[in-house]
């Protein structure tokens, strides 16, 4: 059973470059305390943690693979699946909430056709849920990528998707 | 009368920010920066430096408000090995985000507060850990530390007088549990943030098992001003005789201006609201807040003239916590605010005991099924029974996660049944 998983994972896999990985170790490699900032690296460069990484992080920085697992899927930073080109983040902290922050997110759902923490087949657009992005004076609050939009309304959501649907995937 | 008094107050934590951009490294210079930081290494001792801090009365800004001297003072003097000082830039506390604006606008700050706080404690190397989504933040930080280290206020035997440090900024990979002192040693240590057990106390044995300070950004701004205008001073600065110093409230919510202010400590609640607030929006009347972050027990209409301080607060039975304020109007279902707290709470359990892995999602349950009109006759009962179980947990998150839901019993029972009475929401409809 556990070979029929493992080889259906790995078929899933897309064939990833581990130079990329490799030229992360070698920065933080004598460093103590690298596991974070090699993971992070890797996460920023590939746009997710893929397994082969995973375990050539493991491997290389003498670490157990579960190790790794387990910071991987402690923190909000990590993903193990591939993402959208474009993370649209929307804030439901308390100070959003109030403002109206569910009609914000029931907007992207409809427009975006996906739902918290999906992504578009066409790796177009990410969608998160989240709490809170710490600029609490602008709510309701959304973040696309780094950039962000504050006093949302339906109106500007319409917007928002509409701009980024246009710009180029690659 | 207020806008006169709010006009003259002294800042000390916003004294040199620009409108809309971060202030540089030389207009800081030209504005007194690092004089405190050249005068400590001249003519001060460490323990001078940490006396003064002791003197001022500083209680630490990042929530618990526990007095910065008295923490200093923990750490043994003779342990042999480094020492580490680790500044708490992981502002996830919903509603608060004044650590942000403060570094957005003036990084030098921090960076010179830290250099004197790492020389009274005998500290060569600091660490700053930052939340992720503070990138901006990170950024500028980035650009201080570079230009101190270029002035020669870091590095190698600082401006002659053998003291060095180096400062590492480190970003966090995102979990609200980081906050809490240990757990952030732990991510930084590059393992699952889990909290450990208490004691042996950081300041004992924290980072690598050596000796470690934890404060906050905000608490280590504050000490060139400490230093600069002395303990006495710098005290006099709040409202009060018994508060010390300013305050970054960070409001939101409600109000007219919803932004982050530096105000003299133990200013009253109502007075923030009606004056740099700007009052509340047109066709809204004030229902309640929460005083200091997500983690804080509601204030209400009785406490409109509650001193914003940490005893005072606490005496109105919450806490001042970092200063956060999210104002509530009359259309806020305080059932609904209440769960969407619990909900993050319950979401960021690290799970590593029991009670708040499985507690919070159980107070979350009974929340979600009063507010879809399913509450039952014992729920009231239930909860209460929680806010006092939870209190048991292994460290703070699971017990500030229940101040919302303790505020809520206390101040708010009467929605609560009403919302198990009808078997609807009263606010369905008046809000999304």
């Amino acid at each position: 059973m556990s070979d029929v998983v493992a080889q259906k994972t790995e078929e899933q896999e897309p064939e990833v470059d581990l130079s990329i990985a490799d030229a992360i170790i070698d920065k933080y490699i004598d460093i103590p305390g690298n596991l974070m900032p090699v993971l992070q690296a890797a996460q920023d460069e590939y746009g997710y943690i893929p397994r082969t990484v995973a375990d050539h992080i493991a491997e290389r920085l003498n670490v157990y693979p579960s190790q790794i697992y387990g910071v991987l899927t402690f923190y909000a930073q990590f993903h193990l699946k591939p993402r959208g080109k474009f993370i649209i983040r929307v804030c439901v902290g308390t100070a959003c909430h109030v403002q109206g922050a569910p009609r914000i997110v029931e907007t992207f759902f409809d427009k975006l056709g996906i739902g918290h923490a999906e992504t578009t087949p066409d790796l177009r657009f990410t969608f998160e849920k989240v709490a809170c992005l710490g600029a609490c004076g602008m709510a309701p609050l959304a973040m696309v990528n780094d950039s962000t939009y504050g006093a949302m309304t339906v109106q500007k959501v319409d917007d928002i998707v509409a701009d980024y649907q246009q710009r180029p995937l690659k | 009368m207020l806008c006169f008094r709010i006009l003259f107050m002294e800042q000390v934590l916003f004294k040199h920010n620009r409108p809309g951009r971060m202030t540089t490294f030389d207009e800081y210079r030209s504005e007194g920066g690092f004089v405190a930081l050249a005068r400590a290494l001249a003519g001060m001792s460490p323990d001078e430096v940490q006396q003064a801090v002791i003197d001022s009365g500083m209680r630490g800004r990042g929530g618990a408000g526990f007095p910065t001297g008295k923490k200093w003072s923990f750490v043994p003097r003779n342990l042999p090995g480094p020492r580490y000082l680790i500044c708490n830039c992981d502002e996830m506390e919903p509603g608060t985000y004044k650590d942000r604006v403060l570094l957005e606008r003036n990084p030098h700050l921090l960076v010179e507060g830290m250099a004197l706080a790492c020389y009274a404690l005998g500290v060569q190397h600091a660490f700053i850990f930052i939340r992720r989504g503070y990138e901006q933040a990170a950024d500028n930080l980035r650009l201080a530390v570079a230009a101190a280290h270029g002035a020669g206020f870091l590095g190698e035997n600082v401006r002659g007088s053998g003291f060095s440090l180096e400062l590492d900024i480190h970003q966090s990979a995102g979990r609200y549990i980081c906050g809490e002192e240990t757990a952030l040693i732990n991510a930084l240590e590059g393992i699952r943030a889990n909290p450990r057990a208490k004691p042996p106390f950081p300041a004992v044995k924290g980072l690598w098992g050596q000796p470690t300070v934890v404060n906050n950004v905000e608490t280590l701004a504050n000490i060139p001003s400490i230093i600069n205008g002395g303990p006495a001073w710098w005290k006099g600065l709040a409202a009060t005789p018994e508060a010390a110093g300013t305050k970054l409230f960070c409001i939101s919510g409600h109000v007219v201006r919803p932004e982050c202010f530096e105000l003299p400590l133990g200013m009253k609640l109502g007075e923030i609201i009606d004056g740099p607030c700007g009052g509340m929006r047109p066709g809204s009347t004030f229902k309640a807040c929460i005083p200091g972050g997500a983690s804080t027990p509601y204030l209400t209409k009785l406490h409109w003239d509650v001193p914003m301080d940490f005893d005072p607060v606490a005496k109105a039975g919450s806490r001042l916590g970092t200063g956060g304020i999210i104002v509530f109007d009359q259309s806020t279902c305080m059932v609904a605010a209440t769960l969407n707290l619990i909900r993050f709470f319950a979401r960021e359990s690290c799970g590593w005991c029991t009670p708040c892995r499985e507690g919070l999602p159980f107070v979350r349950h009974i929340l979600e099924r009063i507010e879809a009109g399913q509450g039952q006759a014992g729920d009231i009962d239930i909860l209460r029974e929680h806010v006092r179980l939870l209190n048991h947990a292994f460290c703070a998150l699971a017990p500030g996660a229940m101040g919302p839901v303790d505020g809520l019993l206390n101040h708010f029972e009467d929605e609560l049944q009403e919302h198990i009475t009808a078997q609807r929401c009263p606010f369905e409809g008046t809000h999304s």
